[in-house]
């Protein structure tokens, strides 16, 4: 269990709107793209028709990142070069290119082995290890190299012992964000686990962030402007008047968000 | 000590200047040595508010920006003589203040007064976040109505984010207090109520100070109310909040202006 300090507020203040817009624009992303998805595990699927199309790709790219800019942060990438003809250090300009838009490619599908250079991630069929073993040492060296965030947002819970103000975003991208206190209108609780908030939810409850769609939300009393798990939300307008002011969950069947009272 | 206060709110119009004015006048008047500063900076209207605006020659962003020495803007009121003014430039914006000059003036504050009241603009820009920058405490200004519940709201996360102390990991003071309240309009549903106002910001009362049109002939005339009809129940009740401020412990009441006929105990203990 975390406890959220003054300083650490300061710095979600700042992260502020932006990033809660990026996720739900992410989440959006997620689930589209999760239907033609053959690698569960591996987020990224980039593929490409033809020679000339790469500077077409390169361009649809940019406009999804700049749509959504932490889409391909943190997630590996399989660059599918089955239906091109690039030379090895085309290959290599390419990776460099995805590289700059910090795209993490883990493997290359559709290509031989013997036309990448010594320093280009692995060839892949179907997602797997086109030479045994080569995928995992890669995976293994991701795990070894120093983390980017503080080692406490990696995992677990997130507590926040004071109530949620206005136009503050409380984030926790490793699991769930617990409050003991109130969320205010115009307040966000993002988590990419469950959301618990011991207090009036008044603002906006964001669970299942990176896609879980077993995260749940709790509160005390609900008058939340917007409930959303995995990227399926209800407005104000959409939940019953029976369920305001009291304290209620709010959890994914299939494609629908349900909501029950507590007491 | 010397103690930085922040007078804040978010929305316009709901009183802060009128609470600098009232609090820094009954702090005054209880022997306090105080000075108001006016951080709105080209919307000034502090000095008119406390009958100074005929004396301002230095202002502020003179001080802040070393053309004139701090003793030359300070104006001292004709009234009360512990009371002191650092008026806004009205031909300047808000850029004009820096971040290391604000910081040297209210060093330079802190060694003559005992209570620095920041009279904070509107908004949660730079004119804001610079006067809440150093304070030690903050009452936030609210009527009772959502949008402004609902900015101060806002303020307070900012306060808790912003100012030297939180980036320190300290605590900052923060005090409710209500202005323009209406009893009977609160009663008949049209205002929001004292203890939803608290509910929802979750911060102590400073104190509630009734809708009154002594308010506005006071500011009118260029006396705080506090001194122009100190019988008025809006003067009583600065005057209780300024002693709260200072740390006394009083019951927080509504006051009316006839006595005792709202004088309803809301049995609520203050800050």
């Amino acid at each position: 269990m975390k406890h959220l300090k003054h300083s650490q507020i300061a710095h979600l203040d700042r992260a502020l709107d932006s990033r809660a817009r990026e996720l739900r624009q992410e989440i959006r992303d997620l689930l589209l793209q999760s239907d033609h998805e053959h690698h569960r595990d591996l987020a990224g699927m980039v593929s490409d028709e033809g020679d000339e199309s790469v500077a077409n790709m390169l361009a649809d790219l940019d406009a999804a990142i700049d749509r959504s800019s932490g889409f391909f942060v943190g997630r590996p990438a399989v660059l599918d070069l089955g239906n091109t003809a690039l030379s090895q250090s085309a290959i290599a300009l390419l990776i460099q290119e995805l590289e700059a838009r910090h795209i993490r490619i883990m493997g290359i599908e559709g290509a031989e082995a013997a036309n990448l250079g010594p320093g280009l991630p692995p060839v892949l069929v179907s997602g797997r290890p086109a030479s045994g073993g080569e995928l995992a040492r890669v995976a293994q060296e991701a795990q070894d190299k120093p983390a980017s965030k503080p080692a406490e947002q990696q995992s677990g819970s997130l507590v926040v012992d004071t109530p949620v103000r206005s136009g503050q975003t409380i984030y926790n991208s490793a699991g769930d964000v617990v409050v003991v206190g109130s969320v205010a209108w115009g307040a966000e609780v993002v988590a990419s686990g469950s959301v618990h908030i011991y207090g009036v939810l008044r603002g906006r409850a964001l669970a299942g962030a990176t896609g879980n769609t077993k995260a749940r939300i709790f509160c005390r009393k609900l008058e939340a402007e917007l409930l959303a798990i995995a990227g399926y939300y209800r407005t104000v307008d959409d939940i019953e008047s029976n369920l305001r002011n009291r304290p209620v969950q709010a959890w994914l069947d299939g494609n629908a968000m349900l909501i029950a009272a507590l007491d | 000590m010397a103690k930085v206060v922040v007078v804040t709110s978010g929305k316009g119009g709901v009183g802060k200047t009128t609470t600098t004015a009232g609090l820094g006048t009954a702090l005054a008047q209880s022997g306090q040595n105080v000075v108001v500063v006016d951080f709105d900076v080209g919307l000034r209207n502090l000095d008119l508010v406390l009958g100074a605006e005929r004396r301002v020659v230095f202002d502020f962003i003179n001080v802040v920006q070393g053309v004139a020495k701090l003793q030359q803007a300070l104006i001292r009121d004709k009234r009360l003589e512990t009371l002191h003014l650092l008026p806004a430039s009205q031909t300047r914006d808000k850029d004009a203040l820096t971040d290391d000059g604000v910081a040297r003036v209210i060093g330079e504050l802190r060694s003559r007064f005992d209570w620095i009241l920041c009279d904070s603009p509107a908004g949660i820009e730079r004119g804001a976040t610079l006067a809440m920058r150093h304070a030690d405490a903050a009452v936030i200004v609210t009527n009772p109505e959502v949008s402004s519940v609902r900015d101060s709201d806002r303020i307070i996360g900012l306060l808790d984010a912003k100012t030297e102390r939180a980036e320190r990991g300290e605590k900052i003071d923060k005090h409710i207090l209500i202005t323009r309240f209406d009893p009977n309009r609160a009663a008949r549903g049209e205002m929001l109520n004292i203890s939803d106002v608290l509910e929802i910001l979750s911060l102590p009362l400073l104190g509630i100070i009734p809708e009154s049109e002594e308010v506005l002939r006071a500011s009118n005339l260029g006396t705080p109310v506090v001194l122009n009809n100190p019988a008025s129940a809006a003067a009583r009740a600065y005057l209780e909040a300024a002693r709260r401020l200072m740390g006394e412990e009083l019951n927080v009441t509504v006051p009316s202006e006839k006595r005792g006929l709202f004088n309803k105990l809301f049995g609520r203990r203050a800050a």
